[in-house]
């Protein structure tokens, strides 16, 4: 439990060899760059924006490839192929293929434009189609549809609105163009809004019947084609057929690239992690011949960089402590165990400077905690034997779910143990069994007592429980005192503290109403009982003097020690806070039970077993759902709000080093952290 | 009928349990899910963030269920044959159940409220789920506290 000690390396190395560090230290994923601050005359920054768009661009048009082949030719993966990780890549078969990166690319920019073509050929179909719906009502018409007529007649096709019979045309003729006499005119189809007509009429009077018929809401047909309707018809499904069987052979050849799909995610990371090369750079003051680069290194792996970079290039490199007023970004370094906790602490903030690293403590207690609130054994090992297989089977998922999983694991250890203790095996499924198909009585005993039964004494312990976590945190704090040699601030802060709730407690425990709680009255000899009340005093007096000692107003620091003082209804709240783990507890064996009873409510019968079995599997995935959130979700609690609320702040930064930092890929590389 | 009343009035508590508590959870989850739904038609990744944040206020519902099940196997309607609850006992029950039922009711409905704004919190800064997540587990507490109250009662009460 610790967080890494880090030193601040500053590097100044030619600047023909610039590319090659920047690579060296980006391979190596150890040093977080921070920008020099040096504002010196003859330095300047190299403007790599351009560049940078350029290689940025290439890795969309790679990724574009990927997205066009998952389009047409998905890959199969299973529900859990996201915890699959990036794949490993060893950096020989890297750089070879690297060297065709063009002719990648060029692969892949064929991909992206064949899929355009493919959208493109898509949309004309629809509006082909869109054509063939607005030609349907002309189907029966059995001339062209742009016929304008002999020499001696005129023909108007188009629609006339509101669904008129052939009888209301002529009507509409007679009353706009009484004068013309020689009309013909014929509807072709009807629907409810429009009716679809041809007029015949003389060349001469051609122009008085169209005006008639606009007055009528006369429209001339729109599409122009020296078709007849049907073979119209038929050229555009036609085209629509070739346009079809065009993109299935486009589909076709974009599905043969399907195989260049690791090649692509290569390339693409290739890319990508050059183009962070060069927002890098960008950063650097660089002189005529010179450049500078400075950032945070873990001190552990300072010899390692001295190696790599010092002797093989140029350069001088400077190692200096981080001074006292900066702020060193945080990377911790934990056992096996205490790791999984990271993800928890990590959500909550990381330790500010001067904060201790509280993730090994805080792992045994969060590990325990858990394991008491959801504490059914069959639950446990359910968890940790999923856990395990998953960790087993996808050693390459990302490093938070790793330590995600892990920590589940190790809860649902401590879920065994509590559950073996409580006696919960699926809530109470053996005597439900047993009770019910074999008619016999079968009890697994608790190897400790069953909550159920007792909850005044699980009570007690729960609060015992959270007043040694509370006393750890105070302890913490404590200790964080003397290290910095805050000595008055540890007296007053701590001591006094303890002093105070060490001696109510004494005095608490013979008291009548704590008798009442466990049933047993608890006396202490004299002495330890006027020792209680003396630290007690000592406690309250102290608190009350000292609390408000910053401030140099007398009456004032009375009152600031008073109001301190009354932060004991805090503790108390604290403890109270704890009987969560009893009630999340309990809440387990109990919704385990009812799943069970519901379980049994068909009887001794194969219908029974039946609907026992059905119930068993769907209701006790829902419980341990639902136990398992709340487990998760009050313990982060206990941890965050109790145990962190005595001496930790928490807000510091992560330790992000300039790394590799590849989407599809892994590369391998020797590892220094 | 009159040594039925007792009965009456321990089934009574275990109704006013699930009822409010399971009221309180509907409206909790209902509040919430209303604000994952938003966040989803965003970005639906956050869809198993906001889903655990959308069932925290679901958790009081499931503290009526328990109190309800450990009444109905206290007075034997579940084992078959029932014990004869005199009134007094009937109405210590029904005492015993509104903590959960009335606390269930007032935090399930705030919880939702607080797990809505958490659900606001995922989806502008979904790294700080584990802070957003403690807001409505706050008001939980109390749901809690008072479904302590209500087992060690109704646990006490001799039938």
């Amino acid at each position: 439990m610790a967080i890494m000690q880090m030193q601040k390396v500053s590097i100044c190395a030619l600047k023909k060899d610039r590319k090659a560090i920047l690579e060296k230290i980006q391979s190596m994923g150890i040093m977080e760059i921070t920008p020099v601050l040096e504002d010196e005359e003859g330095l300047e920054k190299l403007n790599t924006a351009s560049s940078r768009a350029v290689f940025e661009k290439r890795a969309q048009v790679a990724d574009q490839a990927l997205d066009v082949l998952d389009l047409y030719v998905p890959e199969k993966k299973s529900m859990l192929s996201s915890l699959e990780g990036k794949a490993l890549i060893d950096r020989e078969s890297y750089e070879k293929l690297l060297e065709d990166k063009g002719k990648i690319l060029e692969k892949a920019g064929k991909l992206v434009s064949m899929n355009k073509e493919i959208a493109e050929k898509r949309s004309t179909i629809l509006k082909l189609e869109n054509q063939i719906e607005a030609i349907t009502p002309w189907l029966s018409l059995d001339i062209p549809m742009n016929f304008e007529g002999t020499s001696r007649t005129a023909v108007l096709i188009g629609t006339i609105s509101g669904a008129l019979t052939l009888d209301q045309v002529y009507a509409v003729l007679a009353e706009q163009a009484p004068e013309v006499d020689a009309v013909d005119v014929s509807v072709v189809s009807a629907d409810k809004d429009v009716a679809y007509i041809a007029a015949i009429c003389l060349k001469n009077e051609a122009q008085e019947v169209e005006n008639a018929l606009r007055t009528g809401g006369f429209a001339r047909l729109s599409v122009k084609s020296r078709d007849i309707p049907s073979v119209y018809k038929q050229k555009l499904e036609e085209k629509i057929e070739k346009l079809n069987k065009e993109i299935s052979e486009t589909e076709a050849k974009i599905a043969e690239y399907a195989a260049a799909r690791s090649e692509f995610r290569q390339v693409s990371d290739y890319f990508r992690v050059r183009a962070e090369k060069y927002e890098v750079l960008g950063t650097l003051p660089q002189s005529k011949k010179t450049f500078l680069l400075g950032g945070f290194v873990p001190a552990k792996v300072v010899p390692a960089l001295e190696k790599e970079i010092g002797e093989r290039f140029d350069c001088t490199l400077d190692v200096e402590d981080v001074k006292e007023d900066e702020e060193a970004p945080v990377l911790l370094k934990n056992n096996k165990v205490s790791q999984a906790v990271e993800g928890v602490l990590d959500s909550y903030g990381l330790p500010a400077k001067g904060d201790v690293d509280p993730t090994g403590i805080m792992s045994i207690f969060y590990i325990i905690f858990f394991g008491m609130m959801l504490s059914d054994a069959a639950y446990g090992l359910i968890i940790s034997v999923v856990c395990f297989v998953l960790l087993k089977k996808y050693p390459r998922m990302s490093r938070g779910m790793y330590k995600n999983l892990s920590l589940f694991m190790y809860c649902g250890i401590s879920t065994i143990v509590w559950g073996v203790l409580f006696g919960g095996y699926f809530g109470d499924v053996v005597t439900v069994i047993a009770r019910v198909f074999f008619e016999k009585d079968v009890v697994i005993p608790a190897l400790w007592f069953v909550p159920l039964n007792d909850p005044m004494k699980l009570l007690i312990f729960a609060m015992i429980f959270g007043l040694i976590h509370l006393f750890t945190g105070l302890g913490i704090k404590g200790y964080m005192l003397l290290r910095d040699k805050a000595y008055l601030d540890f007296f007053c802060d701590v001591v006094l503290w303890v002093f105070l709730l060490a001696g109510l407690l004494i005095m608490l425990i013979p008291s009548a109403i704590f008798a009442s709680i466990i049933g047993t009255q608890l006396v202490f000899p004299a002495a330890v009982n006027m020792l209680g009340k003396v630290l007690a005093i000592i406690g309250a007096i102290g608190i009350l003097f000292m609390s408000g000692r910053s401030s140099k107003n007398f009456a004032l620091r009375l009152g600031l020690g008073a109001y301190d003082l009354y932060n004991i209804t805090g503790w108390l709240s604290d403890v109270l806070s704890y009987s969560r783990l009893l009630a999340l507890g309990l809440a387990t064996g109990v919704i385990a039970s009812v799943v069970n009873q519901m379980g049994s409510m068909g009887g001794k019968s194969v219908f029974g077993a039946i609907l026992f079995i059905i119930v068993f599997i769907f209701g006790h995935i829902f419980s341990m759902a639902i136990n398992m959130l709340g487990a998760y979700v009050h313990t982060n609690r206990l941890q965050f709000v109790e145990f962190f609320g005595k001496f930790y702040s928490g807000g510091g930064k992560e330790f992000e080093p300039f790394h590799s930092d590849t989407k599809y890929v892994d590369i391998k590389e020797e590892t220094y952290l | 009928m009159s040594e039925y009343i007792g009965i009456v009035y321990a089934l009574l508590g275990a109704a006013a349990a699930v009822f409010l508590a399971g009221a309180g959870s509907s409206m909790g989850v209902g509040i919430a899910g209303q604000a994952a739904a938003g966040v989803i038609s965003e970005d639906p990744s956050k869809f198993a963030k906001v889903l655990i944040l959308q069932l925290l206020p679901g958790t009081q519902g499931i503290y009526g269920l328990l109190v309800g099940f450990i009444v109905l196997s206290k007075i034997g309607l579940l084992g078959g044959s029932m014990a004869e609850v005199s009134v007094q006992t009937g109405l210590l029950i029904l005492a015993a159940c509104l903590p959960i039922g009335i606390v269930g009711l007032v935090s399930g409905k705030y919880q939702g409220k607080a797990a809505a704004g958490a659900i606001g919190v995922v989806a502008k800064k979904p790294e700080q789920f584990g802070k957003a997540m403690l807001f409505p587990a706050m008001v939980e507490t109390y749901a809690i506290l008072a479904l302590l109250i209500t087992i060690l009662v109704v646990s006490a009460i001799q039938v």
